[in-house]
């Protein structure tokens, strides 16, 4: 059952060749057998699955067809579960039941699916190697000597070792895409606003967005009509209404202009992963599409850029984690700076104060212009790259990271080098614009990623060029040794 | 950034960083803004600073209240409570 | 040497709204502690903010009533501190671009107005509240306040005296109160003032430097805090000292100020726009529709009131203060088609019975018709004006009606002549020797006689004599 794609599982659940109580058994057993190596699960709320997938049964008994009535999917542990732990990744959140459903869940929730449980992440989505967890690392499904990539590397790893079909997760500089790259499945990022922020808790907030992975461009697509949606609750949520995805994903690609940015190519691109995407255009002009040479003269800026405007936004962010109405506490605080200073400095880890440090700093008196008013700036710049390129292009194309998996430790003593592990993704964060990483090769057996980023709210469109690209080739149904 | 300047920075943030790790910490915090004083070398004149990556307006919400009692729920998951107040080390104004 | 004193205000306004400003949450007072705070208000991990409609039209409707600028772009910042009674660890605030920007508020100072010019007033969240009480050693935080909207506004440094800063501070209370924007409970803290106090020798142009006293919620503490201030800095700077830049925090119950811990220098707020929340905008159209519904301002009341009933300027200014006095005095005049009377009634026994037992108008035991109905009595003749105290006491006492009370108490004038020749006639009987004086007397003497045979009759009528009519039959009788 797990080899299926989540679309088929759905089709064989209307069909009732199997039951949902069966599907997530079969799922729950996989975790529990093959999860305590992987760790790619934080909390797996076998009861909750189980009784979810008994009513989806008699739901569907009873004539209910809801869009994902019966299929377990798993949510990055940022997303809050009512009354199941949602940690974020971090010894803060350790001990925190959530009190209420984000949106995300709740629309999962609705659309009848099954929650299988929460998956591992780098500390509140700080990191590219899922290496910051507070619950230890994930290991990459393909070579479980390196990093699974970050932050949303449980969703990655889970997917990928077919613990479950789909699963949530969230890309603030690249964590939907990067560790999708690395695990050799399919995710998507949409445009900045599509998916609701509510009970998803916040990194950067102008920056983070919600996405899906799973194993296919169609199963991202039926993921990504039931996660996307207006809301109310979140500010910066736009009201657009939310089109079928799944409804065209067979458009041909005639004519389609995609777009290769030439600074995308440059050094620093492992040359095994720059054939697989230069493979991957190839297999694009097969199909029809025109590939046009584009340029986005402030790539080099995206890094610099991110990395005083995510730690700015999460200084502010994080700081109402202060032991008062909920999580970590320190033992016996001498006074109320004691209780602060502690409990922050005991239960944040090394990376998140570094980043709470540098955004700290970065917005502090005297240093405001230098730093955040001109990385805004910069932002600006960025986005202008985008839409000039975009008068002239459908879609752009080209890698999703510099390299297939690094060794665990190879970059953990080195801040600045796992920084840069983002630098093609970071670029449509600050822009907004949706991204997502496909499956185009191996290079040591390692899966390499292709990323296509598509203009404002122009995802069917991306997703329907993954799909092409997916029907043309089978890199999406590779699967890793060793969990059949 | 050397320990002194972290430790300001860490007080600020109430963040506690004992002082045998704050060389450590300058060194690498130190580092990543060699990284980001890369965006000095932008010409940014004339840009307008942006927050926000879509041009869009604040929605106003409607003046109706929608949410109830949710103390006791909510104090279930506190460190400390007591006749319905979260308690922290006493506040001296 | 002479000093002046410069003076800036501060003040908090808690906006009457529903709900908070950034959560669905009820602001109602009085609630049980944290039954008031939700998922937003607690800063739950993953929640956002959603902005109030209506804190922003009370805002702009502040903004229209002091003749300021709207901001077309409003924009919130957070500002960042940590503290138990602000659960996110930062304020959602206002700087560079505020709702209200510049404006104005006149005030009298004795005969002549002073106009106090307005900074700026933003929108922010109120933070929650910190008990004292010992919690065996701790203390407890009720985050019910947390987010009510607050409009925080922000003079220029126009004020020269405590009591100017009095007068503007009861000028805004009343504002506030007349546009319905706050319920004006200055005991439940709906109103609070920061003052910033310099001192300068007598025509020195250079600002002295300035101290900000927080916390004071009541006129009174305000007064006090700012004469205490002032004497303390020219103390100070007399000594050979020289003013420290401090916050100070004002103690309601040692009416005394003291310098909060220098570890407050430190402070660095660290504002940025909060990303959470996107730009507001506000048209021109939006700006009318709201200009349209404004109720009447106590300017333009003022106006009206010297126009319409042809009141002095100080008896304007004090009726049309507040709308609770001015819809009074109207109704009043309204029923007894006597402004002046009306308006030397409330301003006398209303307002003095007021004070002595220390409660507003609005908690008064007599309504505007009571009043008007017993000045037209006054009017028509039926009672005197010295019987109509008596009448008052009556209706403040609850016993009914005006006309009720006149005749249960029989206070009815006498002004049937036959009946009042009787009573002087009496009089004169019993008192010849100072009748013959009366008579003997030179003319520029007698009007001063007369007082003893009106007393006498008064008396004798039990006070409710006619009093015109009295003097007129004495005369005759007396020639």
């Amino acid at each position: 059952m797990h080899t299926l794609t989540l679309a088929q599982q759905l089709q064989k659940l209307e069909a009732k060749e199997f039951s949902s109580l069966e599907l997530t058994q079969h799922y729950l057993e996989r975790i529990k057998r093959l999860d305590g190596e992987l760790n790619s699960f934080i909390t797996t709320t076998e009861e909750l699955a189980l009784a979810q997938a008994k009513a989806a049964d008699s739901k569907r008994a009873a004539g209910d067809s809801a869009p994902l009535l019966g299929v377990p999917i798993a949510h990055k542990d940022i997303f809050c579960t009512d009354g199941v732990l949602t940690s974020c990744g971090s010894k803060m959140l350790s001990n925190f039941k959530a009190p209420y459903n984000a949106t995300v869940v709740e629309n999962y929730l609705n659309a009848g699916a099954v929650t299988l449980g929460k998956t591992n992440m780098d500390e509140f989505a700080m990191g590219s190697s899922n290496e910051t967890s507070y619950f230890g690392k994930v290991l990459n499904p393909w070579a479980r000597d390196c990093v699974p990539g970050g932050s949303s590397g449980g969703s990655a790893a889970c997917v990928a070792a077919r613990l479950a079909p789909a699963a949530t997760a969230t890309d603030t500089g690249g964590s939907i895409r990067q560790p999708a790259a690395l695990c050799g499945i399919t995710g998507i990022k949409p445009t900045y606003g599509r998916v609701s922020r509510w009970g998803m808790i916040a990194f950067a907030s102008s920056l983070d967005q919600g996405g899906v992975m799973a194993q296919t461009a169609e199963d991202c697509a039926l993921m990504l009509s039931t996660m996307a949606s207006y809301d109310s609750k979140d500010s910066t949520s736009i009201d657009k209404e939310v089109p079928d995805y799944s409804a065209g994903l067979n458009a041909s690609l005639d004519g389609l202009r995609i777009g290769v940015p030439e600074e995308y190519f440059g050094e620093g691109l492992d040359p095994g992963t720059e054939q697989a995407v230069q493979d991957a255009i190839k297999v694009y002009q097969s199909l029809g599409a025109e590939i046009v040479s584009i340029t986005l003269p402030h790539t080099e800026l995206a890094v610099p850029a991110y990395y005083v405007i995510a730690p700015a936004e999460c200084s502010a962010n994080l700081s109402r984690f202060d032991g008062v109405r909920y999580g970590y506490r320190c033992e016996n605080p001498q006074d109320l700076e004691d209780l602060y200073k502690r409990s922050r400095g005991e239960a944040f880890g090394e990376e998140v104060k570094r980043r709470i440090l540098v955004g700290t700093y970065a917005l502090s008196a005297g240093y405001y212009d230098a730093y955040y008013r001109k990385a805004q700036q910069v932002r600006r710049l960025m986005k202008q790259d985008f839409e000039q390129a975009f008068a002239k292009v459908d879609l752009i194309l080209g890698p999703t990271s510099p390299s297939p998996a690094f060794p665990f430790g190879s970059k953990t003593d080195d801040p600045v080098a796992m920084y840069l592990e983002d630098i093609y993704t970071i670029a449509t964060n600050l822009a907004g614009l949706p991204g997502m990483s496909l499956p185009c090769g191996l290079v040591d057996g390692k899966p390499v990623g292709l990323q296509l980023i598509g203009n404002y709210f122009d995802e069917a469109r991306m997703l329907g060029a993954a799909h092409r690209f997916q029907q043309a080739t089978d890199f999406h149904s590779l699967a890793p040794a060793g969990i059949e | 950034m050397n320990p002194s300047e972290i430790q300001k920075i860490a007080h600020l943030a109430r963040v506690h960083i004992s002082d045998d790790v704050a060389e450590e910490t300058a060194k690498s915090i130190t580092e990543v803004l060699g990284l980001v004083d890369q965006l000095q070398a932008a010409d940014t004149d004339g840009v307008a600073p942006m927050a926000h990556p879509l041009d869009a307006v604040q929605r106003l919400r409607a003046d109706v209240v929608t949410e109830t009692n949710v103390r006791e729920k909510m104090q279930s998951i506190a460190p400390a409570t007591e006749e319905g107040l979260y308690l922290v080390p006493k506040v001296i104004d | 040497m002479q000093w002046e004193t410069v003076i800036g205000l501060e003040v908090h306004v808690q906006l009457n709204t529903n709900t908070k400003i950034f959560s669905g949450s009820s602001i109602a007072f009085g609630a049980e502690p944290n039954t008031q705070a939700s998922l937003v208000d607690l800063a739950m991990p993953g929640t956002l903010p959603v902005a109030n409609e209506e804190a922003f039209r009370k805002a702009v409707m502040f903004g229209l009533a002091i003749d300021a600028e709207i901001g077309k772009e409003s924009v919130f910042e957070r500002k960042n501190y940590f503290y138990p009674d602000l659960p996110k660890g930062y304020q959602t605030t206002q700087l560079d671009k505020p709702i209200v920007i510049g404006g104005h508020v006149d005030i009298q100072v004795g005969e002549a107005t002073k106009r106090v010019r307005i900074h700026h007033a933003h929108l922010e969240e109120d933070a929650g509240k910190s008990l004292h009480e010992d919690f065996h050693g701790m203390s407890g935080i009720d985050l019910n306040r947390a987010g009510t909207p607050l409009i925080e506004i922000v003079t220029e440094p126009d004020i020269r005296s405590a009591d100017e800063a009095v007068a503007f501070a009861r000028k805004l209370h009343a504002l506030v109160s007349s546009l319905g924007i706050c319920d004006g409970e200055m005991s439940q803290g709906s109103m609070r003032f920061d003052v910033n106090i310099s001192v300068r020798p007598m025509g020195e142009d250079k600002l002295g430097t300035r101290t900000e006293t927080k916390n004071l919620n009541s006129f009174r503490f305000m007064e006090r805090c700012i004469e205490q201030e002032v004497e303390r800095q020219i103390e100070v700077i007399e000594d050979g000292g020289s003013i420290t830049q401090e916050t100070r925090l004002y103690n309601g119950d040692t009416h005394t100020a003291k310098s909060m811990r220098s570890k407050e220098e430190a402070n660095d707020y660290r504002y940025f726009p909060c990303p959470d929340l996107l730009p507001v905008h506000i048209d021109d159209d939006y700006i009318e529709q709201v200009r349209k519904l404004l109720p009447e301002l106590p300017a333009a009341r003022k106006a009206r009131f010297e126009e319409q009933y042809g009141l002095s300027a100080y008896d304007a200014e004090l009726l049309s203060d507040s709308a609770v006095s001015a819809q009074f005095f109207e109704a009043a005049t309204a029923k007894s088609g006597d402004a002046k009377l009306s308006a030397n009634w409330l301003m006398g026994e209303v307002s003095a019975r007021l004070n002595a037992e220390e409660i507003s108008l609005s908690e008064a035991p007599i309504n505007a018709e009571q009043l008007g109905e017993l000045i037209l009595r006054i009017k028509d003749g039926t009672i005197s004006s010295k019987i109509a105290k008596t009448v008052f006491d009556a209706l403040w006492k609850g016993e009914g009606d005006v006309d009720l009370i006149i005749e249960a108490k029989g206070l009815k004038q006498v002004s049937d002549s036959g009946a009042l020749e009787k009573i002087v006639d009496e009089v004169i009987n019993n008192n010849a020797a100072q009748v013959e004086n009366y008579r003997a007397a030179d003319d520029d003497k007698k009007p001063k006689m007369l007082g003893f045979f009106v007393g006498q009759c008064m008396k004798a009528s039990k006070g409710q004599a006619n009093p015109q009519q009295l003097n007129k039959i004495l005369k005759e009788k007396l020639a």
